[in-house]
């Protein structure tokens, strides 16, 4: 009995930790790129969009997870739209309320996270499949997984555009900005030299292992779907 | 007793080669280079030649960065990998010669890195990719530092002056002190022609290697000459400008300028005779090389007369290097008896 509760504890955190590296949202599964483009020209936009997308998975994962035994399968994608979008709206009521500037910044975007792919590709793939404990814990391994990501853009678009991290300024006067940083080339450059280098350091990593992780990796995917 | 083997050697064709490798084109084009650096000396001192050679450390180092090194011994001529062909060496001192002479090094540096990397190692090296390498490291420079891109500074001062931002940290920038603006800029912001003999001997603000029209005609009777490069595409390019400006010079004299300045100044005559011409990246049919011509010299006048920039002649070889493959498509010749 305890032995089974330890394997139930360790298989959640490993949905908890998947979407940070190894599933990776962003760098591993390249979904949800167009908040990863449109709304990173800054880390302070980046978080808050990662946020607010944590709010939005956490919450209809976990409520589709609930309903999943009650929702017919004809109609599953539309009820789960309707719980995302749910979501969407509450968070975007709430930032508007308490956050109006970020609001501001964020535009269309937040609305826009309704039709976030890695939203509903969650929904479908895990949440309808699984009890509410490991729902959730993929749920904030992804969202902390793309939040992750979108920090990380961010923080290299705003340090490389307007030589400020969160605001503050880190080279003084004489800074040069790269105005293409802040524009929509930058978030595609950005991208692109994120995903070389995650590759490119996965490479390595499998690399210096023969028969370690690159072999036990698909195992476990397996095993986590089964 | 063994007999001596056959001497009958099979082969099938081409069986006889010009002898025009791809080595030998690329240090062809970069010795024609020199006689341009060294202008660029002359004129803005030795700020011009740190910047070029700031260009093509940062090529040559992407290149050896990123080139196959699996085969290669550490010593003997495989060592150096595909920079032996001096393709990225090029890439290097062409871009360092589009830069204004008072950027700062690293940025020349970085242009490098970028004209490598995003310009050709990314579409799988030299012959596959889509654009000319040395104006994708320009064009970034000019997204990324849209001012620097575009201060100018008189020439004429003393050789050693350095220029106040050569040395500049990395990330950082230092204004130059004196600003001065091309012929283009004067013609189109302030109404005034530059006389064509300052044109021709290059005394003029611009970038490094793109003021002196009567050397860089030199050196493309040269290359031309020497075969280097087909004389169709640079020939197409410069009869485009001449006729689409002379139209308008036609029409109205007060607002359009006449072709011959139109030919001069800028970096018209450096962008034709060293870009429009790269093998990799203009079409291979005669046909195509026309068309190629025709439609880099028109966006010029386009982008020059019409665009909000004073000058287009980047823009205009980057938009038609994209339409290449189209280009040769449409031109292929029909097959014998097809």
């Amino acid at each position: 009995m305890a032995d089974e509760k330890t394997a139930s504890d360790v298989r959640n955190v490993d949905e908890l930790v998947k979407g940070l590296w190894r599933d990776n949202p962003v760098f591993i599964a390249v979904l949800g790129l167009c908040p990863a483009l449109a709304v990173t020209n800054s880390l302070e936009n980046a978080l808050v969009m990662g946020l607010a997308t944590t709010f939005v998975l956490v919450g209809s994962s976990t409520l589709v997870s609930l309903l999943r035994k009650g929702i017919p399968k004809q109609v599953r994608i539309s009820i789960y739209i309707i719980i995302i979008a749910s979501f969407v709206t509450t968070v975007d009521f709430l930032l508007a309320a308490f956050a109006p500037t970020a609001h501001k910044a964020m535009g269309a975007f937040i609305a826009l996270i309704v039709v976030n792919c890695l939203i509903l590709g969650r929904q479908e793939a895990f949440a309808s499949k699984h009890s509410v404990v490991p729902a959730m814990a993929d749920a904030a391994g992804m969202s902390g997984g793309f939040t992750l990501a979108l920090a990380m853009i961010g923080a290299v678009r705003e340090i490389l555009g307007s030589g400020t991290l969160l605001g503050f300024s880190l080279f003084g006067e004489s800074f040069e900005p790269w105005v293409i940083m802040i524009l929509p080339p930058g978030g595609f450059l950005t991208l692109g030299l994120l995903l070389v280098i995650f590759a490119w350091v996965k490479k390595r990593f499998e690399e210096r292992q023969p028969g370690g992780l690159g072999a036990t990796e698909p195992a476990a995917a397996k095993g986590g779907v089964a | 007793m063994a007999r001596d083997a056959p001497r009958l050697r099979i082969k099938t064709a081409p069986y006889v080669h010009t002898g025009l490798s791809t080595r030998r084109l690329m240090f062809e084009v970069v010795a024609s280079l020199a006689p341009v650096v060294l202008c660029a000396a002359w004129y803005f001192g030795v700020s011009a030649v740190l910047v070029v050679a700031a260009a093509t450390a940062g090529a040559v180092g992407t290149e050896w960065v990123f080139m196959d090194k699996s085969d290669g011994h550490l010593l003997g001529k495989h060592s150096l990998g595909t920079l032996r062909d001096g393709s990225a060496l090029l890439t290097g001192v062409l871009l360092g010669l589009t830069l204004p002479p008072a950027i700062p090094l690293w940025m020349a540096f970085l242009g490098g890195f970028v004209a490598i990397s995003l310009g050709k190692v990314i579409w799988g090296g030299l012959g596959q990719n889509l654009f000319n390498p040395a104006l994708v490291g320009r064009a970034f420079l000019q997204a990324a530092f849209p001012i620097t891109l575009t201060t100018w500074v008189p020439p004429g001062a003393s050789f050693w002056d350095l220029r106040s931002g050569t040395f500049a940290a990395p990330l950082m920038n230092a204004v130059d002190g004196v600003t001065s603006a091309t012929p283009l800029g004067l013609a189109k912001f302030e109404q005034q022609i530059t006389p064509i003999r300052a044109l021709l001997s290059g005394d003029t603000a611009g970038s490094l290697g793109e003021t002196s029209g009567a050397l860089l005609l030199i050196c493309a009777v040269y290359l031309g000459v020497r075969k280097v490069f087909d004389w169709r595409l640079p020939l197409a390019t410069i009869l485009s400008v001449a006729l689409f400006s002379g139209a308008l010079h036609l029409i109205d004299a007060e607002i359009y300028p006449s072709p011959l300045f139109m030919l001069c100044s800028g970096g018209f005559l450096f962008g034709t005779v060293f870009m429009v011409t790269d093998p990799v990246t203009s079409p291979i049919t005669p046909r195509g090389e026309w068309i190629f011509g025709l439609g880099v010299g028109l966006l010029v006048v386009l982008i020059r007369l019409f665009g909000g920039l004073a000058e287009g002649v980047m823009y205009a070889i980057l938009l038609m290097n994209s339409v290449t493959p189209l280009i040769n498509r449409v031109t292929q010749p029909r097959k014998f008896g097809g």
